[in-house]
C-alpha cells in the first residue's frame, strides 16, 4: 500500500503537488522554501475532502481545529468564513500550517490517506492564514473585562496561545518576554526559510490586538521578583525548554563551537547572516559539522549551508530513527547536506579554533526505553572528518533560572514543572505548559497543552 | 526605549551613562549586570551594572569596538532600543571580616556597589584600584567614601603606588589576614591577581566577561571551564572563584570574532567620517 501514498501516486489523482522552490535556488537566500498554495490549488485540494461525518483528522489535531468546517469554505471559494472557522481554535494558523507535523497529526490519519493521498490540511490552513494577512485580519471577540489579572512568563508558543484564550476571555494579560522580540522558538530557533518572521510578527501582533500586552525586555525572577508574579490572580509558565546540552567530549569549548541555540539565535533573532549591515557577527567556515538529527539538527545545517558551507550531520542511530520530520530531512539532503549517521563524536579537535572532529562508527543493538534501536560504538572504527566548526543539536532542557527561584514548585528530575492534567502546578493559582512540562517538544503539542491550561485558568478566575 | 538621562565622558575612551529603565534598577543588586542593544540593526552587548539613582542605572564602558564606539556617540535625551536585567547572580555578601576589593581599568566601575554592600553587612573593607595611568582612573572619589582604606596604583606611576594591584595585594597578604577577595578587570589582570591570594588559600571572586548572547543562559556563548566544570556566566555567574577558573580558555574564547570586530569598526568609522564628527544616529 505504500505505493499509493506517495505524492507520485497521488498527483495522478489530483492531489495538488508540492510547492518547494528547488534546492540550487533556495540556498542562496534564507526566503522560504514551500511557496504554498495558489488560491486554485487550494480550491481544488480542499474539494479533495470527504467530509467525513466522524472526521478523525479533528481528533488528530492537538488544538481540536474544525478541519472539515474550514476546509468546506475554502472548497467554497468563502475564504473569511474559513479564517473565522480556523481561528475559532487557533490564534497562530499561519504559524501552524507551516511547522507542524501534520504527517503525524491530522493529515496522518485522513482516511484519503489509506487511498492515496491525504488531504493537505497543514498547506491549506497555510493558504487560509496567508490570505487573511494579505487581506487584513478579522479578529474575534473579545469578551466584557473581568478584572482579573494573568501574568504569562514566556512568549512562545504556549504563552501566545494561552495569552489569546485568556484575553479573549476578557482577562487583563500580560506576558513577560526576556529577549527583545516575541515568539519564542518561533523567532530565534526555526529559520526564516521554513517559518517567515514577518508571518510570526503578524500573528503575535493579532494576539495582542486581543488586548494582551506585551513586556519585552523582563526576565522574570530577575526584572519581576518572584513576589511580583505571585500577586496576579493566576500565573502561566511558559518558559520552555531552551537550555542547550552539551556532549561533554574533548575540544567542546574550542573556537568554532556553538550550541545550535546560539547558532540559530545569532542568525534568526539577530541576523548575523547579514553581518556587517547588522552588528551580530557569526563564523563563517567552510566544513560544519551538526551534531544531531532532530528538527534543530536538520535547521542548524540548513542555515550553515545558506552562509556557504559544506555541511556534514553526524547522528548517532540510523536514518529512521531521526526524529526530525521526513519533510525536512529530505529539504536537507536536496539541499546537499552530507549524512553521516550511526556515527557518534568522541572529541573535537583544534588547537585554539576547530580543525576536526573525531567520529566512531555506532551500531544499534536491541530496543531501548525511548522504543528505537540504542547505538553502541564499534571499537577501532573511529573516523575524523576535517571541519572548521562544530555545531550541536542534542537536545535541550528547561531553563532553571525562573522554575528554581519559586519556592513550593513542584519539579521533576530533569527540571520540569509537574503539573496535572489540567496544567495546574503545586501552587494553586500557578499553571505551567509546553516544554517547560514536556521538556523538549514540538511548537503544536505546547499550543495544545497551552490551550487546556487556558481553560482551566478561566474556570478558577470565573469561580467555577 | 530607554532614556538616556546623563552621559559624561570620565576619561580617555571612558564613558559614564545613566540610563532611565525602571525594571532594572529596582531589582539591581552588587554584581549583576544589564544587556543593552541600541537600534534594530544592534548587537547585545553585556555592561555591568555599576551603581542605581531611582529608576535609572549607570554604566561606565570604555570604546573598545563598534557597538562601544556608537554608545559612546549617543547625548543625555538619547534613547537605547533594548534594556534587559538585572541578569546574573548576586555577588555572596556576607559579614565576612576584612574584605579586599579589586578594580583594574574600566573594571573599577564593577567595584563600588560590590564594596558597598560589603559595608553595609559588616566588612572591614578594602578598595584597590588600578589603572595604566592617572588619567584612566575612575571613581576615585567615589570609592574613597565607601571603604575604609583605598589604594590607587598606577602601571607608569603617575599616581599611587607605582605598579599593579597585585603588587599590594600581595603586600596585604604578608601583613594581615583577608577573609574574601574580590578582582574585576580584564581577564589577563584576573588571572594575575588572584594567583596572589593562591598561597594564601583566601576565597578570591573574580567577575567573568566572556562573549554574550541572550544573557539568560540558552545559547551558551558565554560558557567558561570552572573547576574542570562548564558553566554558563550569564546565569552561574558572573562572579566564580579565581581558583577554579580556566582563564587561558576565557582568553582564547574572548578572541572568536577579533576579525568581524574589526571589519564592523572600520566600517562605522569610515560611515561617522563621512556623515560628520558624531552625526551618527539610528532612529
Amino acid at each position: 500500500m505504500s505505493g499509493l501514498r506517495s505524492t507520485g501516486a497521488g498527483a495522478a489523482r489530483g492531489v495538488t503537488a508540492m510547492s518547494d522552490r528547488p534546492a540550487d535556488v533556495r540556498i542562496r537566500d534564507f526566503g522560504e522554501v514551500d511557496i504554498g498554495l495558489s488560491t486554485d490549488e487550494a480550491i481544488n485540494e480542499a474539494a479533495r475532502c470527504l467530509q467525513c461525518k466522524r472526521p478523525l483528522c479533528v481528533r488528530g489535531c492537538p488544538v481540536g481545529i474544525d478541519i472539515p468546517a474550514f476546509i468546506r469554505e475554502v472548497a467554497e471559494g468563502n475564504f473569511p468564513a474559513a479564517a473565522r472557522a480556523l481561528k475559532e481554535q487557533n490564534m497562530l494558523p499561519a504559524i501552524c500550517g507551516r511547522v507542524c507535523p501534520q504527517e503525524t497529526q491530522c493529515e496522518g490519519v485522513c482516511i484519503l490517506g489509506n487511498r492515496d493521498a491525504p488531504i493537505r490540511i497543514g498547506a491549506i490552513e497555510r493558504f487560509v492564514a496567508d490570505w487573511e494577512r494579505a487581506n487584513g485580519p478579522d479578529l474575534p471577540e473579545v469578551a466584557k473585562p473581568t478584572g482579573r489579572r494573568v501574568a504569562v512568563v514566556g512568549s512562545g508558543p504556549a504563552g501566545l496561545t494561552a495569552a489569546a484564550e485568556l484575553a479573549r476571555a476578557g482577562h487583563a494579560v500580560t506576558i513577560f518576554e526576556s529577549l527583545h522580540e516575541a515568539g519564542g522558538v518561533l523567532t530565534y530557533g526555526i529559520p526564516a526559510f521554513r517559518l517567515p518572521k514577518d508571518v510570526v510578527k503578524a500573528e503575535i501582533d493579532q494576539v495582542l490586538a486581543l488586548g494582551a500586552r506585551l513586556k519585552k525586555n523582563h526576565v522574570v525572577g530577575r526584572s519581576i521578583g518572584v513576589d511580583e508574579l505571585l500577586s496576579y490572580d493566576a500565573v502561566f509558565l511558559a518558559t520552555g525548554a531552551g537550555l542547550p546540552a552539551f556532549m561533554g567530549i574533548p575540544g567542546e569549548n574550542l573556537n568554532g563551537v556553538y550550541s545550535a541555540n546560539e547558532f540559530l539565535t545569532r542568525v534568526n533573532l539577530m541576523h548575523a547572516e547579514a553581518f556587517p549591515e547588522f552588528d551580530t557577527p557569526v563564523l563563517h567556515a567552510a566544513r560544519v559539522a551538526v551534531i544531531g538529527g532532530g528538527n534543530v539538527a536538520m535547521d542548524a545545517a540548513r542555515v550553515a549551508r545558506r552562509l556557504g558551507a559544506k555541511v556534514f550531520l553526524i547522528y548517532r542511530r540510523g536514518e529512521e530513527e531521526m526524529p526530525a520530520r521526513r519533510a525536512e530531512v529530505v529539504h536537507a539532503k536536496e539541499e546537499g547536506i552530507e549524512f553521516y549517521t550511526c556515527a557518534n563524536p568522541v572529541r573535537i579537535l583544534g588547537d585554539q579554533h576547530v580543525t576536526g572532529i573525531e567520529c566512531v562508527k555506532m551500531a544499534l543493538c536491541g530496543i531501548d526505553a525511548s522504543g528505537r534501536r540504542s547505538p553502541k560504538p564499534i571499537e577501532g572504527s573511529e573516523f575524523t572528518l576535517d571541519v572548521d566548526m562544530v555545531i550541536q543539536a542534542i537536545g535541550t532542557s528547561p531553563n532553571p533560572l525562573l522554575v528554581s527561584l519559586i519556592p513550593g514548585l513542584e519539579r521533576g528530575r530533569k527540571g520540569n514543572v509537574i503539573v496535572d492534567e489540567n496544567g495546574r502546578t503545586s501552587i494553586p493559582h500557578v499553571y505551567a505548559a509546553g516544554d517547560i512540562v514536556t521538556g523538549a517538544a514540538t511548537v503544536i503539542e505546547a499550543m495544545g497543552s497551552a490551550k487546556r491550561a487556558a481553560a482551566a485558568i478561566d474556570a478558577m478566575l470565573k469561580g467555577e | 526605549m530607554y532614556k538616556i538621562e546623563k552621559a559624561t565622558k570620565l576619561a580617555d575612551r571612558v564613558y559614564e551613562f545613566w540610563i532611565r529603565a525602571p525594571h532594572v534598577a529596582q531589582h539591581a543588586r552588587a554584581g549583576q549586570f544589564l544587556i543593552l542593544r541600541l537600534h534594530e540593526a544592534g548587537e547585545r552587548i553585556p555592561l555591568t551594572i555599576s551603581a542605581v539613582r531611582e529608576d535609572a542605572v549607570r554604566v561606565i564602558f570604555m570604546t573598545v569596538g563598534k557597538t562601544t564606539e556608537e554608545l559612546a556617540t549617543l547625548r543625555a535625551g538619547d534613547r537605547i532600543t533594548d534594556v534587559v536585567g538585572p541578569l546574573g547572580k548576586p555577588s555572596e555578601i556576607a559579614n565576612y571580616g576584612t574584605c579586599c576589593v579589586i578594580g583594574g581599568g574600566v573594571g573599577i566601575a564593577s567595584t563600588p556597589p560590590i564594596a558597598k554592600e560589603l559595608k553595609d553587612a559588616g566588612n572591614h573593607v578594602i578598595g584597590i584600584i588600578g589603572a595604566r595611568s592617572a588619567d584612566l582612573l575612575i571613581l576615585e572619589d567615589e570609592m574613597r567614601e565607601i571603604c575604609d582604606e583605598l589604594y590607587i596604583t598606577t602601571d607608569d606611576g603617575s599616581k599611587g603606588v607605582h605598579g599593579f594591584a597585585s603588587d599590594v595585594l600581595k603586600k596585604l597578604l604578608e601583613e594581615r589576614t583577608l577573609d574574601r577577595v574580590w578582582i574585576i578587570g580584564p581577564a589577563i589582570m584576573m588571572k594575575v591577581t588572584s594567583g596572589v591570594t593562591v598561597p594564601y588559600n583566601v576565597k578570591t571572586y573574580v567577575s567573568l566577561n566572556p562573549i554574550m548572547v541572550d544573557g539568560t543562559g540558552m545559547c551558551g556563548s558565554c560558557r567558561v571551564t570552572v573547576g574542570g566544570e562548564t558553566k554558563f556566566a550569564c546565569v552561574d555567574g558572573p562572579e566564580f572563584d579565581a581558583h577554579q577558573v580556566d582563564f587561558n580558555e576565557l582568553m582564547q574564547r574572548q578572541r572568536i570574532y577579533t576579525a568581524q570586530e574589526k571589519v564592523s569598526l572600520e566600517r562605522f568609522a569610515e560611515h561617522r567620517c563621512r556623515c560628520g564628527e558624531g552625526g551618527h544616529r539610528h532612529e
